[in-house]
């Protein structure tokens, strides 16, 4: 359905439709595209992409292409790189869903730095803008990455809870102190987009290494105490075993680039603390 | 995907313009590290000619002593060492939870103590050799 469409069923019924405003605003936005004098005047954004496409000769080898974005206030590097493909190049490959750091899936590195690209403002950036898939990740595709090996560290630390006990009744709830939540709070807010693991040095020499991404999750479950006690214990073992917790080296790439603010590297030195104590029988 | 392309080590490497405070400090401690290391290779040999006898170890000390690569070259070690003690400090600090949120901040101290004690040391280690 196009705009147009739209805005008519809107008149039609006689009634502004909730959604009123915003078609007109998305109509007056589509004739301004492609209307070459319009284009001419407007401030454009250099865009330098990352393209490389194994399955076409041309771009078997890598290399950057510039787009020249007409700019607006408030546009976002994701923004950009929409209009890139709505536009100029419909073969031009990212990902992208939510666009309002919720999904994860637009992490790009954008400018020498892993950044959500539909968090990122045009205006915070020097240009022109450089993006290219994440670091230390395989490029299937243009801005696309493999994720398999992410996720699979995400999910050996075994993401999920697991209370030792069945509950009392089938309407028993298991609460969490307020004090408790605040302690694992900012854990809770990872969104899987890899950033941070892209960034480690660490995770990107070695493959074993769960990263900060997954470490995080640990952190997570084994903080929180509706978890039990035997489940801690066998969470613990992985956080750490050899490709655990002792890989970190405090570098703090991943609590620079991570786009939720999650204190990684304070989560994983909290996570050492914990694991020597358990092995301290005195303790 | 064994079509995903790999983008090797070439590209990597130059990466470190993008490196942020943190990661310099990791650079900075692994290689103050291996130089303390190297160091001491070289620094138990000139010890051990005093087992030759006492002539023998003053002789090299003042010999060695003699050579303005020398002199410059122990400015370098102490600043080496000062930042790797104070890099360490650091990273002891770090380890047991305190000040992960200043850690750009104590690093950059790190940088200054040193520079500072590297700078007020060559007038003693360079005085009368050139």
């Amino acid at each position: 359905m196009s705009a147009d469409d739209e805005t008519t069923t809107d008149d039609d019924t006689g009634v502004p439709g909730p959604h009123a405003d915003r078609l007109a605003r998305k109509e007056a936005s589509n004739e301004g595209r492609g209307s070459a004098a319009s284009d001419a005047d407007r401030e454009t954004v250099r865009f330098r992409i990352y393209r490389y496409n194994p399955d076409d000769e041309d771009r078997a080898s890598p290399r950057y292409d510039d787009f020249h974005i007409p700019f607006e206030r408030g546009m976002t590097v994701l923004d950009g790189l929409i209009y890139a493909r709505d536009e100029f190049d419909p073969s031009l490959t990212f990902r992208h869903s939510c666009r309002q750091a919720i999904c994860g899936s637009d992490a790009l590195f954008i400018n020498g730095r892993q950044r959500l690209a539909c968090k990122t403002q045009v205006t915070d950036l020097s240009r022109p803008i450089q993006v290219e898939p994440l670091p230390h990740l395989d490029v299937k595709k243009d801005l696309v990455v493999e994720m398999e090996h992410f996720y699979e560290q995400m999910h050996a630390v075994e993401p999920y809870f697991n209370p030792d006990d069945e509950p009392v009744t089938a309407t028993t709830e298991r609460r969490q102190s307020p004090a408790n939540h605040e302690h694992i709070k900012m854990s809770t807010r990872c969104i899987w987009c890899a950033s941070c693991h892209s960034s480690c040095n660490i995770a990107a020499g070695d493959d074993d290494y769960l990263g900060p991404a997954a470490i995080n999750m640990a952190y997570r479950f084994a903080m929180d105490e509706r978890e039990g006690d035997r489940r801690e214990d066998e969470r613990y073992e992985i956080i750490k075993s050899e490709q655990g917790v002792w890989r970190c080296q405090t570098q703090f790439s991943c609590t620079e680039v991570c786009p939720k603010e999650i204190p990684l590297t304070e989560h994983i030195q909290e996570l050492k603390r914990e694991s020597v104590k358990r092995n301290l029988k005195f303790w | 995907m064994e079509e995903a392309y790999d983008r090797g080590v070439i590209e990597d490497f130059g990466r470190w313009r993008e490196f942020s405070a943190g990661m310099w400090a990791w650079v900075f401690h692994k290689f103050t590290g291996w130089v303390l290391v190297g160091y001491l290779f070289v620094h138990i040999p000139v010890l051990s000619t005093a087992l030759v006898g006492a002539e023998t170890y003053t002789a090299t000390i003042q010999g060695l002593e003699s050579l303005p690569i020398v002199r410059v070259l122990e400015v370098g070690l102490l600043a080496v060492a000062v930042f790797h003690i104070m890099n360490g400090t650091r990273l002891l600090f770090i380890d047991l939870g305190i000040g992960l949120e200043r850690q750009k901040v104590s690093f950059y101290a790190s940088l200054l103590i040193t520079a500072i004690i590297a700078v007020a040391s060559v007038p003693t280690f360079i005085s009368g050799v050139f």
